[in-house]
């Protein structure tokens, strides 16, 4: 054995060769374009094609958008200036129009040496959704986040500051009876006193109360009303809410599609149906007219909140759709070994089920985020002053007759930057969460 | 008879001082029937179980051992005849349902842990959640029966992380969590590679040595001779033989079983 052994290993080489590098051809960027754009003859030709595309592209609109013009009061005077500077014919871009009115089209009319608010408000959302976006925030400002929404609409409606906080004293009333009311009255009655109490109380309670507190305390910020909210203003306050709301309830509705109860089965599946069933614009012009035939007359109920509700519904019956294709992609067996713990139906739902539903379908929801957001776009039919609908008023006017691509792509370019980050964010969460390594 | 069949237990001196039955009654079923829509999956089923007892399930497959498990604590809906549990009768009410299920431990063929949570999450959720317990006790609790399942070190990882015989552990020792009297198992170890089904039936072993009250629906005629003090022969919805297990292999009474064992045990 040894023998053989010394034999067959009768040359050991003592020195270690000097690691070489790959060849040329095989590393770095040589490599790179060799696999990634050079790898076959159809990948070279599409490959020169797309250069070409792109240069054709950016040489018609890089110096348009490079040179354009960024002072002055008017188009023709941007007309003017272009003549002097590169001659009649030369085309050139006229950013001017975004300097002089782009407080209009991020705010509409909404008073000037206000515009802080909107800006405070959009920061405490940040600051109020950071918790629930992102790990290692500190857990306290969930208090901050249960406070948001009234702190948010007092600061853009302004007026006084009881009228957010009287109506914000109803869900804590509802949040009382739901906790303590089941051990006095028993569950049911809890649940049914927890939904009426607080409808009652803001039907009739709430108007006196914040008049009366108004007239002992008068604390409160000039009141701005929704016909002066316009621009990305609009489009954020319609988005966010209806992002915010339109989540628990697509959440709801799915569950009651899956669910055995006859009555709240039928229920959803109607509503998620008919509301996805007609476009969104018909609903918003429902959510204009027809509703004020059916409200008692003399109600004066803000369009804008009609049109949130509308946007509300619509994305929630899509993200209902959505979660429920999540619910039914989880294997039977998740549901049997939650039960089998003796979890009731909320608890496993809200710990077991949901968790890896929505894991599932968060693609699907980002995807109905980014359409409602769009979708806001569409309010300017019912005459609400949307950015576009404000690009349609600049355009009217004398100074700015005339202009469109400027207008159209700092639109464009705003609602893409928003979209695109919703959709990094939705990457980012799914890396996060991805526990399995199979 | 194959070695397959009886190795994994064979070489382990089984502890009987503790295996006492005692007369207390833990799961009584009465005349039960049930259906899937038309299908008659359950006829006439009748047992006892006494607190202590070592119960192994047989049967060919589709003869609907899984479904009288699943009824036990109500997975299943039965429909016709009574099931009590622990006194607690099986009705529509869902408080005795959750509390029959929080008393009923069970473990199924393809674990179904929560792939979201860790080890020691899905170990802790039910006793927090269901029983109320503080987050730090739960944890205590549930370390020690991961020290007894013998994957402490697991505790920090994902369900995906872990082997089949460890995930099967892992789910044993979950129910454990929870303090059952009645544990169910459900084919436990026909998910598994052979190399881990020793793992998983040493477990089980070590559990009814405790005295553990078990039903085991299982293939593992070694674990049935070895451990259980009747074993249960079903075929077509109905529960054809029982007895003990010396009995019941060594002079099987109906034909169906003998045909079976024969067939299992490749005779
Ligand atoms: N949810 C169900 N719906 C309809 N039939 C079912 C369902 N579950 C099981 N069955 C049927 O009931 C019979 C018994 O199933 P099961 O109890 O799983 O058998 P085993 O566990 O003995 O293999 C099988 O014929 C099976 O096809
Ligand atoms: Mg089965």
């Amino acid at each position: 054995m040894s023998d053989v052994h010394a034999q067959t290993v009768s040359y050991v080489r003592e020195t270690m060769l000097p690691e070489a590098e790959p060849p040329v051809t095989e590393r770095g960027a040589i490599k790179w374009l060799r696999e990634n754009l050079f790898s076959s003859w159809l990948n070279a030709i599409l490959t020169i094609l797309s250069l070409f595309v792109i240069y054709y592209v950016l040489s018609h609109t890089l110096g348009w958008m490079l040179y354009g013009i960024w002072d002055a009061g008017s188009l023709t005077e941007c007309r003017q200036i272009r003549n002097e500077l590169y001659g009649e014919d030369a085309s050139v871009a006229c950013w001017a129009v975004l300097a002089d009115r782009w407080d209009q089209l991020l705010f509409g009319f909404y008073p000037q040496d206000l515009y802080w608010r909107p800006v405070a408000a959009l920061l405490v959302f940040f600051v109020a959704v950071s918790p629930i976006l992102f790990e290692g925030v500190p857990r306290k400002l969930f208090y901050l986040t249960a406070a948001a929404p009234f702190i948010c609409f007092w600061l853009i409606w302004g007026g006084t500051i009881w009228g957010p906080i009287v109506v914000a004293l109803g869900f804590v009333i509802a949040g009382a009876i739901f906790r303590y009311g089941a051990e006095m009255v028993g569950p049911l009655l809890a649940i049914i006193g927890a939904f009426l109490v607080p409808i009652l109380y803001w039907l009739l309670l709430a108007g006196p109360l914040t008049g009366m507190l108004n007239s002992i305390a008068p604390i409160g910020m000039q009141y701005v009303s929704s016909d002066e909210i316009g621009g990305f203003m609009l489009a954020f306050i319609i988005g966010i809410t209806g992002i915010i709301l339109s989540f628990p309830l697509g959440i709801l509705l799915a569950l009651g599609r899956q669910s055995d109860l006859f009555i709240i089965n039928k229920t959803c599946v109607t509503f998620i149906e008919v509301i996805r069933g007609v476009p969104l614009i018909v609903w918003l012009f429902t959510a204009s007219l027809l509703l004020n035939y059916f409200l008692p007359p003399g109600t004066n109920f803000d369009l804008l909140l009609r049109v949130i509700i509308m946007v509300t519904f619509f994305a929630s019956a899509y993200m209902a759709e959505v979660i429920r294709g999540g619910l039914a992609a989880l294997p039977r067996g998740q549901y049997e070994g939650a039960d089998s713990l003796g979890l009731n139906y909320w608890q496993s739902m809200q710990l077991i089920i949901l968790p890896q539903a929505l894991k599932i379908s968060i693609p699907g929801i980002v995807n109905t985020f980014i359409g409602l957001f769009k979708d806001t776009t569409l309010v300017v039919f019912v005459g609400l002053s949307d950015p576009i609908g404000f690009s349609n008023l600049i355009r009217a006017t004398t100074d700015w007759n005339g202009i469109y691509w400027e207008l159209f792509i700092f639109i464009g370019l705003c609602f893409f930057i928003c979209c695109f980050s919703m959709s990094k964010y939705s990457q980012f969460l799914e890396r996060k969460l991805r526990t399995e390594h199979r | 008879m194959t070695d397959a069949q009886t190795s994994p237990v064979a070489d382990r001196k089984i502890d009987r001082s503790k295996m006492a039955v005692s007369d207390e009654v833990a799961i009584e079923i009465r005349d039960m029937n049930k259906w899937f829509g038309n299908f008659h999956v359950l006829r006439d089923i009748n047992l006892t179980v006494n607190q202590g007892e070592r119960i192994v399930v047989c049967g060919p497959s589709g003869s609907g051992k899984s479904t009288l498990i699943r009824c036990i604590n109500a997975l299943e809906e039965h429909q016709k005849g009574t099931i009590s549990v622990d006194g607690t009768l099986l009705s529509n009410d869902l408080k005795n349902i959750d509390r029959v299920r929080s008393e009923v431990g069970m473990v199924f063929q393809h674990f179904n842990l929560f792939p979201h949570l860790t080890i020691l999450e899905n170990c802790t959720l039910a006793p927090i959640w269901v029983r109320k317990t503080p987050k730090r006790e739960a944890e205590e609790t549930a370390m020690y029966f991961l020290n007894k399942v013998k994957i402490p070190e697991q505790a920090d990882k994902y369900p995906g992380q872990l082997s089949g015989g460890q995930q099967q552990r892992v789910a044993i020792a979950r129910s454990l969590c929870m303090r059952p009297r009645i544990m169910l198992f459900d084919e436990p170890t026909s998910a598994l590679d052979p190399e881990m089904i020793k793992e998983v039936l040493d477990t089980m072993i070590q559990l009814a040595e405790e005295g553990m009250t078990m039903i085991c629906v299982t293939h593992e005629m070694g674990f049935a001779r070895q451990v259980a003090n009747r074993v249960i022969f079903m075929d077509q919805g109905q529960i054809v033989e029982q007895n003990e297990p010396e009995e019941f292999f060594n002079n099987p009474k109906s034909d169906r079983t003998k045909l079976f064992l024969s067939q299992i045990l490749g005779h």
